[in-house]
């Protein structure tokens, strides 16, 4: 009889999987449930974002910023053009500002709610996920009639946008912001303080601070980790400053500090503050001309910039050089998500099969970003 | 009469006569999935703020029809490093397995497929098929989600026929009988004869049980939702993580045979406990049939009762699943172990006590 | 929180040789220039010293500087001979809140520069992506592959300006 021996299990999740948001493909090493270790496997997906700005002129750009972080598009073209703006030191007047940080803010609750939505579904709760579509759907269609898009806008432009706001924006805007309140205490009620919920999420894949920053954590998933840093307050860009919110953090509600039901509750809170700006937004919007300070051409001097908006998965950089041409020399992306997966390695080990959803889930990529 | 003794009656062969008989549940389940499916789709589609199917038919109601055109002229496939044997085995052996469960459950006063003093025994054993169905499905698609799906699915099964069994015997000391026929027939006359509510039981001890009785009613729910494999206790073909569990490389009829046996399980359970704890067959109040003395309407009024009680305990699995997530396996274990079954063991040695005094 | 002016001054001070210099790159930004293979040592020394407590890389990039010559090729395509690569670090403090820009420039044909995936564990990931696009070789990086190309793509560095693309990968015809 030969000798029994055990050896560990390679599973293949994705890439093509429920549950992996797009075609990201982990290698699990496993010991029966236990996770002894987890190798993302990236770039599915690349489409050399960085290599196409090289021959594109800055304005051609625009429409490619929005394929990177496909939920959160509007706030991937805030961050370009704020970028692009301080290259050529363009001010913008302030009619646009207000309406890119209620974009803006309106994006945020969106991506939050796909965000938090999907999270409940990898847990296995199917319906708070519709609650949040329908929600989003509301959202979106606001987008639709401001710019005729309704996932990839090409609606902010560098130093200006593309078209102003519809006459029913501001009503309808208005209208929204006092249901979705509602919904949030429903989501809450249903998914957030569910005791199975609760116990699936609290405790684990905790991220402990020291540990987040030296991965380069940043935005939800930093300040669920106990680090009160938000570029809104602390790098400030656009009007931020002329906003009353705040910023919150992981308290280790219902675990740990920095664990996923953290992470996922964080997301929850930061929609409240979202509405918090935008009902303050909504209502000191002032009139103007929206494209009076977009370029006829845009050519930077030559030199170097790294700017960096609050996306709402975490940190958004643009590191443009530029060559004093029309295109620019290099852009190099700060993705958020790409950082964030590059952690989940380290995240999972020691936690079971189901966990790896759970926590992959917590972190909230989006893979257009991770491979570009 | 049974129905039984009236195809006797006919045939003068006893041979035909059980043969017919046992087909009637087969006349039950295939409706009932249908039904259930189309139950699912649109109780969840009311949860969640949204129609549900709306084009086939009016409300959508032959949808369940297409979506069985539709899994006949898919493809068999089989994978080719499958084991083929136990690849088609499988599904047959699960839905051989929740339909034998539905020999001994009495639909009416006039129908049970088998009047079986060990009823509940046989309920008991005969349930394994379904784990061996599953474990076959597991390993004979040579597929690790599949036979991730499959361990934990007989691991819960097994684990979770321990409470359900501990509350089974809990009844058989109250009753003194194994015979569900016998068990339904006699919770008769009003509701607070329905062993939820003490039973038949004379006296104070009556009182005393019904305490007990909601504790047992309720640990044999839950155990018998993780048996069936429904939201919170979905963990063997838990989608967002094993994608689809033991069924994940079946198509056609074969996913069919397990989505039937799904749905057909889900009702046998509710019948179960319905029987063993509301009466099963039996009106909460009183027959028609017997206030106009038309004595044949009683067991039509039965199959009522036993139906619409299977059906709303179907409707609550399914609330269940369109509100609740899904539990992680260890602490699916965890629940099992250290909660349900050293409460259902307090719970078995007080009735005894009471039973006794 | 300190100026990058007072920084430097610091990081002269203690690492003499391998502080090549204080660029001034024009528009808004400042690059401190260190030597390859001595920007780990650096960097554990901001992270770890008590003033500075440099705990976050926030970028890493590399960029081709096409500083070379150009050669055209008879059929339109062109290469750089010689030149140079370069890698940016943007760190910054998140107790201080200072923050400044490390430059490493490598020439293209020993493109070798020491790894800081040890020193800011992000670093591991963009590294890859910085060799994988580039062609930089990070010394004493854990695990030195390619990340969003193809594990077995063979045709060199994408964003390099000379980069051409191959006419097959794996018997697929590659532009379509």
């Amino acid at each position: 009889m030969s000798v029994l021996k055990t050896e560990e299990m390679i599973l293949n999740m994705g890439p093509q999987h429920p549950s992996t948001h797009g075609v990201l493909r982990l290698e699990l090493e496993l010991d029966g449930e236990l996770i002894i270790d987890v190798k993302p496997h990236v770039g599915y997906l690349h489409r050399c974002f960085e290599k196409h700005c090289e021959a594109l002129t800055y304005p051609q750009i625009v429409p490619y910023v929005d394929r990177m972080d496909y939920l959160a598009a509007m706030y991937n073209e805030f961050g370009y053009a704020v970028t692009v703006e301080r290259m050529l030191g363009i001010q913008v007047p302030e009619r646009v500002e207000y309406i890119r940080v209620i974009m803006g803010e309106f994006q945020r609750i969106a991506s939050h709610l796909v965000a938090v939505g999907t999270y409940g579904l990898d847990i296995g709760a199917f319906t708070p996920f519709l609650y949040c579509f329908r929600d989003r759907e509301r959202i979106l269609s606001l987008f639709e009639m401001t710019c005729g898009a309704r996932l990839l806008y090409n609606y902010i432009w560098v130093g200006g946008l593309s078209h102003d706001l519809h006459p029913d924006f501001l009503r309808l805007a208005k209208e929204f912001l006092p249901d979705f309140k509602n919904t949030l205490s429903e989501l809450n009620n249903l998914l957030s303080y569910n005791k199975i919920f609760t116990e699936r999420t609290a405790n684990v894949g905790v991220l402990p601070l020291d540990t987040a920053i030296n991965y380069g954590v940043t935005g939800p998933n930093l300040r669920a980790s106990g680090l009160k840093w938000d570029l809104r307050k602390d790098d400030p860009y656009s009007i931020y400053d002329k906003f009353d919110f705040d910023i919150p953090v992981g308290q280790g509600w219902y675990g740990t500090v920095g664990d996923c039901w953290d992470r996922y509750y964080l997301r929850v809170l930061e929609m409240e503050q979202s509405v918090k700006i935008l009902e303050q937004a909504l209502v000191q919007i002032p009139d103007g001309n929206i494209s009076e300070a977009i370029p006829k051409r845009i050519k930077p001097p030559e030199g170097q910039i790294y700017t960096r908006v609050e996306n709402p998965r975490g940190e958004l950089g643009y590191f443009i050089v530029s060559k004093g041409g029309l295109q620019p020399h290099r852009v190099k992306v700060h993705a958020p998500s790409f950082i964030h997966l590059g952690l989940l390695g380290e995240l999972c080990k020691g936690h079971f099969v189901a966990d790896v959803i759970a926590i992959l889930g917590s972190i909230d990529i989006v893979l257009g970003e991770v491979d570009r | 009469m049974m129905i039984y003794d009236f195809f006797i009656s006919i045939f003068h062969n006893e041979l035909i006569a059980a043969f017919l008989n046992s087909i009637i549940p087969v006349a039950f389940i295939v409706p009932f999935a249908l039904f259930a499916v189309y139950l699912e789709r649109k109780v969840s589609a009311h949860m969640q703020d949204r129609l549900g199917p709306m084009r086939v038919g009016a409300h959508g109601w032959l949808q369940s029809f297409a979506d069985i055109l539709k899994l006949l002229q898919k493809e068999d496939i089989v994978a080719a490093k499958a084991d083929k044997k136990l690849f088609n085995i499988a599904p047959v052996l699960t839905f051989v397995g929740c339909y034998a469960v539905f020999a001994v459950i009495p639909f009416s006063s006039a129908y049970i497929g088998a009047n079986l003093d060990l009823g509940l025994l046989y309920i008991v054993a005969v349930s394994g098929f379904v784990v061996a169905g599953i474990l076959m499905a597991g390993w004979g698609s040579n597929n690790k989600y599949s036979l991730f799906g499959a361990v934990r699915s007989a691991a819960q099964i097994v684990s979770y026929e321990i409470p359900t069994t501990l509350v089974i015997i809990t009844i058989i000391i109250v009753t003194k009988s194994l015979n569900l026929y016998d068990l339904s027939v006699n919770q008769t006359s009003n509701m607070f004869n329905w062993m939820i509510f003490g039973g038949y039981v004379e006296g104070w001890h009556k009182i005393a049980l019904i305490p007990f009785m909601f504790i047992g009613f309720i640990i044999i729910y839950i155990s018998t939702l993780a048996e069936v494999n429904r939201t919170p206790f979905d963990i063997p073909e838990a989608e967002s993580e094993l994608v689809a569990g033991y069924h994940t490389e079946y198509s056609g009829m074969k996913f069919a045979m397990f989505f039937l046996a799904e749905y057909a399980n889900m009702f046998a359970v509710s019948a179960i406990v319905s029987a063993i704890f509301l009466g099963g067959f039996q009106s909460p109040f009183g027959y028609l049939g017997s206030t106009l003395n038309l004595p044949w309407l009683i067991p039509i009024e039965q199959f009522f009762w036993f139906a619409s009680k299977g059906i709303f305990f179907v409707f609550v699995q399914m609330w269940l699943r369109w509100t609740l997530p899904r539990l992680r396996v260890d602490q699916l274990m965890a629940m099992c172990w250290k909660y349900l079954i050293p409460i259902a063991v307090v719970n078995l040695l007080i009735v005894a006590l009471i039973m006794v005094l | 929180m300190k100026t990058p002016q007072e920084i430097f001054e610091i990081l002269k001070q203690k690492f003499g040789e391998s502080v090549i210099g204080f660029a001034d790159n024009k528009l808004l930004e400042f690059a401190i220039e260190i030597a390859p293979l001595a920007i780990a040592e650096v960097g554990y020394f901001l992270r770890d010293d008590s003033e500075l407590l440099f705990d976050n890389l926030i970028l890493l990039s590399a960029l081709d500087d096409m500083t070379g010559k150009k050669v055209t090729e008879e059929d339109g395509s062109f290469r750089f001979e010689g030149g140079t690569l370069s890698v940016i670090y943007h760190i910054e403090s998140t107790s201080s809140r200072h923050k400044i820009v490390l430059k490493v420039v490598v020439p293209k044909e020993n493109a070798e520069i020491e790894s800081v995936a040890y020193v800011w564990n992000h670093a591991n990931w963009e590294e890859r992506e910085a060799f994988d696009m580039i062609g930089i070789k990070f010394l004493n990086h854990p695990n030195m592959i390619r990340i969003l190309m193809p594990y077995n793509w063979d045709a060199g560095y994408p964003l390099r300006k000379d980069y051409k693309n191959p006419e097959f990968y794996e018997g697929m015809k590659v532009p379509y």
